[in-house]
């Protein structure tokens, strides 16, 4: 039985719970509605949520650590001899959960025969020849323990579910019944109900909490796995970059360095692009432009916020960069040869920049719209003429806020993955040129983790270790952003 | 009495002719307002630039070329190809024989190539078999066939390929053009609407013009439903929690902390979470559009919890007062009165943050929705969350990694589809926001 069927019995029990509680509470009441505590409908919600809530919550702890159990019981009968040199014990439980998938499928598709499926001593060439006829992947060769440990995972799996639906009915049954027998007239159901409706909204706000907890501990548990295969040292301060995935440790070079040059430079010519822009639109549009020059213009520069990153991506790729070859490259137009390819620093950064236009004016429009008129008329009243009351007035008091949301807007661009995905290039370098491809922390996470890596080498690992430093690295920024801008920031009455 | 009173300088100035330090301000103060201006249009002009350049180059992708043709085949033909070694060869000899004729009674001149036919729009021999083999009873009667040209002469009518830039190879030559002239000349190939791209799937990476984006819609889709059906109730159920029941305590701060500090984390690392928990520790399928769900309602949630806190925020307090002083709960005040109040901001923000996540892409791609991955439609309603699919940003940067460049103008065609679902998003939160906004 599919979870997907589970949960529509639990809630078909639940309904049936309502129903009958609510009918329940009013026929002791004999039809009176004010002889009850609570709402007749109080009475069907608390039978309703005293089933759902148990046995949801017993189906998700045991969806999770179902896996965990077969996973260790499985491979406690597979023999040292199986796990190859340059294996481990999660590449081969890999292929053994892959090869029982594999037979559930074929079973499905009636290319397995269930007693053949069933039987230990099966001839691994007839095995790998039915798998691979019912359009399973059999990437290497099925040998005996590794058949009889995906019987077993197969069985375990198939008892562990059934077993775990009756219980989960059960619990959903005799919660309801609880439910139903305390529909009495003088039960204060109202109270139950909306005390359980504030633990799930409690529930419902902690995930921001398990999301965090989640996020860190993936990027932990990972990382330390890769410092135990790779030198830490080696990785926060070697030079060079040349991940190789033919071999296994050792020929690897993988040091952080010449990405995260990458990544800043990348950063850097994108700030120098939107930070003038993005101050003087918001200068411009707070302080000069009319209301109906406001009202247009505002929103078109906030449709580039709206842009998927996919878009400027390509656009770097196809249109940016080729632009840019045919000005600064061989035979370009100021005769210089400085860029090779499109792929470069200057067009990521460029895109990445118009990017961050609307991201740069709109926080700064808010800052300077938050300094108090007085100051301006105070200002003005003095003599000094619009630009000089801007630049030495209202900046001045604007310039935390400003400063915040650059490092914002820093944050934003280090953090970027599809602009210098398709814009960046490939290849990591320590070079001044910013015409050169150079690589980031974003773009080498994606190339070392999309295609088939078994999370086991160094060279697919070192993507969290990676992903640690990226997600210190914003969330220090932002920290310091919001430090800054609650510091200094000038109080106005 | 202080200097400035003082040295009071004489008063040898006009009041109608402007001073050297006046037109000195007024020109600092004319310039900084012409850098504001520039900003401000550097700005539209990169925005107008971007959608230029989508619609020039996305357009030619609904688009393909055809060779349309009105063939005739006779029963004593039929039985005739049937009969012989190479029936597709013979198929074929007649098909191009009936090509030849048609260019001849229009009166255009060309030297006809059967060779240069195949390059142009493929082996028609085996397709023409097909057909009749399943309709005999349309044998002898006029029949339109529309065979799709190959990927190259589709350039050529785009310009994408030009005399210049062709060179000689097994897919096209250069003299083949005259012939290609000539057909375009007697209306036998034209552009006609690319339906496939709109419906079809993807791709081999050889067959640029077979690619559709059609099946990743489906992913998205299916994506968009999980956020949806997660992210609202969610959301709305943390918001509530956190702008009327909270207690102020350290618990309600790392909560607020949590939340703000979330919506700043890159959206890789959300990658990289759905891929450390959801295929490594839980095994749930890879490329999923399960999976793909399921990390952008995590990175959603904050989006809609922000926003739903703000338009919560908007209902004044005297409407819960007014529900408490007549008898209601707490609870009651809540979701009788104050959420059906915040509801249009509500949908609103979710609407906008939907539209965000349906244009994310670096999570997806962590998560194994990248490659050839949507080549079918899913079977049913549940396989669509757990077969393997792609999704439509995914997509299109799958095609923009292809070496072939037959595959950028699918790219920038599937921005403009990317576009129009997200346009008409935004639209519909507008709307709704001018519809039933409330101002109190």
């Amino acid at each position: 039985m599919s979870t997907f069927w589970l949960i529509l019995i639990v809630l078909a029990i639940a309904a049936g719970g309502y129903v009958i509680g609510r009918t329940r509470a009013l026929g002791l009441a004999e039809g009176r509605r004010s002889a009850l505590h609570s709402l007749p409908n109080h009475y069907g919600a608390n039978a309703f949520m005293k089933s759902i809530v148990p046995a949801f919550g017993v189906m998700v702890i045991w969806l999770l650590a179902q896996p965990i159990f077969v996973a260790n019981q499985v491979s406690d009968t597979i023999p040292e001899a199986e796990i190859a040199e340059g294996s481990s014990m999660g590449l081969v439980m890999a292929e053994v959960r892959r090869t029982a998938n594999g037979i559930s499928n074929a079973v499905a598709s009636g290319e397995m025969e269930r007693t053949f499926a069933e039987d230990p001593l099966a001839a691994p060439e007839a095995i790998a020849e039915q798998l691979k006829a019912a359009g399973q992947i059999v990437t290497s060769e099925i040998t005996q323990p590794i058949w009889q440990a995906a019987q077993q995972y197969r069985a375990m799996n198939a008892t562990g579910s059934a077993v775990m639906s009756i219980v989960v009915i059960l619990i959903a049954i005799a919660a309801a019944a609880w439910g139903i027998r305390e529909a009495k007239p003088d039960f204060r159901a109202r109270n139950t109900v909306e005390t359980g409706v504030r633990m799930l909204l409690l529930a419902a706000a902690s995930i921001a909490i398990l999301t965090t907890v989640g996020i860190v501990l993936s990027l932990v548990f990972n990382t330390v796995e890769f410092f135990r295969l790779y030198p830490a040292s080696d990785f926060f301060f070697s030079l060079e970059w040349a991940p190789s995935f033919s071999g296994r440790g050792g020929s690897s070079e993988l040091g952080i360095l010449p990405l995260l040059w990458g990544t800043l430079y990348i950063s850097l010519v994108a700030l120098a692009v939107s930070v003038p822009i993005g101050l003087f639109s918001a200068i411009y549009l707070s302080e000069y432009a009319s209301p109906r020059v406001r009202a247009i213009a505002k929103p078109m520069l906030e449709i580039l916020a709206g842009i998927p990153t996919i878009v400027y991506g390509l656009f770097a790729l196809l249109t940016v960069g080729p632009m840019l070859v045919s000005v600064f490259g061989e035979g370009g137009l100021l005769g210089v040869s400085w860029q090779g390819g499109g792929r470069a620093v200057m067009t990521a950064g460029t895109v990445m920049g118009i990017m961050l236009i609307p991201f740069v004016s709109s926080l700064s429009d808010d800052i300077i719209n938050a300094v108090p008129q007085a100051m301006r008329d105070g200002s003005y009243g003095l003599g000094a003429t619009r630009s000089e009351t801007i630049r030495q007035v209202i900046l001045p008091a604007a310039l935390p806020g400003i400063v915040g949301a650059i490092l914002l807007a820093a944050s934003r661009a280090i953090g970027e993955t599809m602009i210098v995905v398709l814009g960046a290039g490939a290849a990591a370098r320590l070079s001044l040129n910013p015409f050169e491809a150079m690589t980031t922390v974003t773009a080498k996470i994606v190339s070392q983790l999309t295609g088939d890596s078994d999370f086991a080498s160094p060279e697919a690992l070192v993507a969290f270790a990676l992903g640690m430093s990226l997600f210190v690295i914003t969330l220090g920024l932002n920290v310091f952003a919001l430090y800054i801008v609650r510091k200094y920031r000038e109080q106005y009455d | 009495m202080s200097d400035a009173t003082l040295h009071t300088p004489k008063p040898k100035t006009s009041i109608i002719d402007t001073d050297a330090r006046t037109k000195k301000r007024n020109a600092a103060e004319k310039r900084f307002r012409i850098y504001g201006m520039t900003a401000i249009l550097i700005g539209v002009f990169f925005l107008f630039v971007l959608a230029f350049t989508i619609i020039r180059s996305g357009l030619p992708a609904f688009t393909q070329t055809v060779v349309a043709v009105d063939f005739t085949m006779s029963e004593q033909q039929y039985e005739e190809a049937e009969g012989t070694l190479f029936k597709t060869r013979v198929y074929q000899d007649f098909f191009n024989a009936a090509l030849q004729e048609k260019l001849e009674t229009q009166g255009i001149e060309v030297a006809f190539d059967t060779d240069a036919i195949e390059r142009i729009m493929g082996k028609t021999g085996g397709t023409l078999r097909e057909f009749y083999n399943a309709n005999t009873n349309q044998l002898g009667q006029s029949v339109s066939f529309e065979l799709s040209a190959s990927s190259r002469v589709d350039g050529y009518m785009n310009g994408r390929v030009t005399r210049e830039t062709l060179q000689d190879s097994r897919f096209l030559m250069l003299s083949d053009l005259d012939l290609v002239d000539a057909l375009i000349k007697a209306d036998i190939i034209r552009t006609a609407f690319n339906w496939n791209f709109i419906t079809g799937a993807d791709s081999g990476v050889d067959n640029p013009g077979g690619a559709g984006i059609g099946a990743s819609v489906i992913g998205s889709f299916f994506m968009m439903l999980v956020v949806l059906f997660l992210s609202l109730p969610i959301g709305v159920a943390a918001s509530i929690y956190l702008e009327e029941f909270a207690p102020q305590n350290r618990f309600t701060d790392l909560i607020e902390v949590n939340i703000s500090n979330l919506a700043a984390v890159p959206s890789i690392v959300f990658g990289i979470l759905g891929l450390a928990v959801f295929i490594q520790f839980m095994h749930l399928p890879q490329s999923a559009p399960l999976v793909g769900g399921l990390v952008l309602t995590l990175m959603t949630l904050p989006t809609i919890i922000i926003s739903t806190r703000a338009s919560l925020k908007a209902v004044p307090p005297s409407i819960r007062e007014a529900a408490l002083g007549v008898g209601a709960s707490k609870m009651q005040a809540v979701f009788h009165h104050v959420l059906p109040l915040a509801m249009p901001g509500i949908l609103t923000g979710t609407i906008i943050g939907l539209a965000q996540a349906l244009g994310e892409t670096a999570p997806l791609l962590l998560i194994g929705m990248v490659g050839f991955v949507a080549r079918g439609y899913p079977d049913g309603f549940v396989a669509g969350f757990t077969d393997p699919n792609s999704a439509m940003p995914a997509q299109i940067y799958t095609w923009a990694a292809r070496a072939d460049a037959g595959f950028y103008e699918k790219a920038w065609g599937g921005i403009i589809v990317l576009l129009i679902f997200l346009l008409t998003m935004n639209a519909i939160a507008i709307l709704l926001r001018r519809r039933f906004e409330r101002r109190w």
